[in-house]
């Protein structure tokens, strides 16, 4: 990767080369933010501890989604579908077998990845939209199975109740101790994923993405990589998915539409695809765009009565889409572009070369 | 047996009206190949026009089919100008997912005007149902069946014999040999975005006599899109085959098997046709080069 450096700074050592944390500002600022991010729960009130749940909830989605789509040049609408996949094994397991927790969120993150790679077959003879497509078909048939010919374990669309994630006599019930639970995964995630893409695996992923042709007259197994994509990636929405439904405590249909997978897209764009940080900005400006936006129809039904009901429907979806459009004509590379070309001038500064 | 035919003959009626949709979703696939993933909400604009002036204003059936006509027409040429013409020349990524925002984006707009109950058409279409050999056709379906085909045919003849569908075929060749003949290629973008709009509106006022109309005619137009692939997503006789038997196979899987059935068949069929068939039946092979 070549990143801009300021003057005067060489990687003396191939580890140094390597590191993702290279110098002791940045370790610094590592641990001090870690240690800043889990403390947060000791000062904030449970609506922003929810918010903050979300986020790293749906970091997680991004993640995967990231990796499929931004690093490896697949298309998939169908995330919210393979979280359901990991939401609804790990609603099962517990409520009805008496699993514990944490045997079931290995286990739904399992089943969304087979789940995803069955999904995944057609990408050996289809690309592009067309690949879309079969992950738009995930979309409508998954849900549909949860529905109906599975209702019998799955309560269909009268929601299943899920219960408390418990560490010997400690349940975590509150948004705060939630918050332990999810958060540290979506670091681990982010960890994880941000290494992928600097391995041989990643890089394969982004010859892909860039001319799969190509890729496969140079020895890569196109198709092996690929499924292999949809795997992690599905492995990323089943987490998500576990997390999702002990955190919600009731799982239902509903929760993971069409409209939630072009949410997750939508994240993806404006944070910018092919990039681990893209996606924290993504989420993290979305979800906080969410909630803004749940403030000003209140703020603004409060002074327009008369559009009241408009406001509160139509808002937040004009608001969304219009973001989303907006990003893609004016900035397709995403925040975190701009984060590039802000840090870029930082360095560099004074000199502007 | 009986059951089977009138399943068939169901599957038939609605499969047209799919088919008139695919059509909308190849003639702007051929031109532009951006894949329209808002069609299903264009034509639910469409829909709430034609409600809009027949029923809120009282205007007469014609007035509301002009309205209705002209407002899918603008919504289409809106989108092209707004959100597809700054990405000429942009990874064709960042196109279909203008259009997937676009979804969310209409879908708010039409929240926002019509609100999210479900109003009925009034049923002025003359006629009553006709029995064959104790198969019941009902009406509306015969209607909507033969002006899906209609346009369908205006539509083929527009391409085959007018100069301008002859300049939109050829862009849909090739962008750069058809502008080095002088064709103006943003025309026929915004062109043919305006014949999606106005296929779509007609579209969503033929499904509304039969759904009524709502937020929930935008999900029938996720429907076109297997139809679509299972015809070829640049074959116009592709898009009418594809549409009547999505139509049939998903009438008699949720005759026969189960009602929930009906509503992914669909989508298993696009699976099989993926894996099987990926150009679909009469969609052309691409041979790439590095």
């Amino acid at each position: 990767m070549a990143v801009a450096r300021p003057c005067g700074t060489y990687d003396e050592s191939y580890a140094k080369d390597m590191a993702i944390v290279r110098t002791r500002l940045q370790w610094i600022i590592l641990v001090v933010g870690l240690i800043f991010l889990l403390s947060l729960p000791l000062f904030l009130g449970g609506r922003w501890l929810n918010l903050l749940n979300l986020i790293g909830i749906s970091l997680i989605a991004v993640h995967g989604l990231n990796i499929l789509t931004g690093y490896c040049g697949q298309i998939s609408l169908g995330q919210a579908a393979f979280m359901a996949v990991g939401a609804y094994t790990s609603g099962v397991l517990t409520a009805k077998l008496g699993f514990p927790f944490w045997v079931a969120l290995p286990c739904a993150a399992l089943s969304a990845g087979v789940v995803g790679l069955i999904f995944g077959l057609p990408s050996l003879r289809v690309k592009g939209f067309y690949l879309a497509m079969a992950t738009l078909a995930a979309q409508f048939i998954i849900p549909a199975l949860i529905s109906h010919p599975l209702e019998g374990i799955t309560n269909g669309v009268r929601s299943l109740v899920v219960p408390v994630p418990k560490l010997g006599q400690m349940a975590f019930t509150s948004p705060q101790s939630m918050f332990y639970i999810i958060i540290p995964i979506a670091v681990l995630m982010t960890f994880f994923a941000k290494n992928l893409v600097r391995t041989g695996v990643g890089r394969a992923f982004i010859a892909i993405r860039d001319n799969d042709l190509a890729a496969e007259v140079q020895g890569v197994n196109v198709f092996r990589y690929k499924l292999l994509a949809f795997f992690i990636c599905s492995v990323y929405a089943g987490v998500a998915g576990c997390l999702w439904a002990h955190w919600m405590r009731a799982i239902n249909p509903d929760h993971f539409t069409l409209m939630d997978s072009i949410w997750y897209v939508g994240m993806m764009i404006v944070g910018g695809m092919g990039s681990t940080a893209g996606a924290v900005f993504g989420v993290a400006f979305l979800r906080i765009l969410d909630e803004l936006t749940k403030v000003g129809v209140m703020w603004l039904s409060g002074i327009f009565v008369a559009w009241a009901a408009f406001l509160q429907a139509a808002l937040g979806p004009i608001v969304y889409g219009l973001v989303i459009i907006l990003f893609i004509v004016f900035e397709p590379r995403g925040l975190a572009h701009r984060w590039e070309i802000f840090k870029a001038s930082y360095r560099l500064r004074p000199f502007a070369y | 047996m009986e059951a089977v035919l009138q399943y068939i003959a169901n599957g038939l009626m609605v499969g047209g009206i799919y088919a008139l949709i695919a059509l909308g979703i190849v003639l702007v696939y051929k031109s532009t190949s951006v894949f329209n993933f808002a069609i299903g909400q264009m034509m639910m604009f469409g829909a709430f026009f034609f409600w809009m002036t027949t029923e809120q204003f009282g205007w007469p059936i014609w007035a509301g089919l002009v309205v209705s006509l002209t407002g899918g027409v603008v919504v289409g040429l809106l989108i092209e100008r707004f959100t597809l013409r700054p990405l000429i020349g942009q990874p064709l990524l960042s196109a279909v997912l203008v259009t997937l925002a676009l979804v969310y984006f209409l879908n708010g707009v039409a929240m926002g005007i019509w609100g999210a109950y479900p109003y009925r058409l009034p049923d002025f279409l003359p006629g009553a149902p006709v029995s064959v050999g104790g198969i019941v056709f009902s009406h509306d379906l015969l209607w909507s069946f033969f002006l899906a085909m209609a346009v369908f045919v205006l539509l083929l003849l527009f391409y085959q014999r007018t100069r301008m569908g002859l300049a939109m075929r050829a862009t849909a060749e090739s962008h750069q040999v058809a502008q080095a003949r002088g064709i103006n290629v943003r025309t026929i973008f915004s062109m043919s975005w305006a014949l999606c709009g106005l296929v779509a509106a007609v579209g969503g006022m033929l499904l509304a006599f039969r759904l009524g109309v709502s937020q929930f005619l935008s999900l029938v137009g996720l429907k076109a899109f297997p139809a679509v692939l299972f015809g070829g997503l640049d074959s116009i006789p592709g898009a009418l085959i594809g549409g009547i038997t999505v139509g049939v196979l998903e009438n008699l899987a949720g005759g026969l098997i189960a009602p929930w059935m009906m509503e992914i068949t669909p989508y298993i069929i696009l699976l099989l046709v993926l894996i099987v068939r990926p150009e679909g039946l009469f969609g052309l092979k691409r041979i790439e080069r590095i």
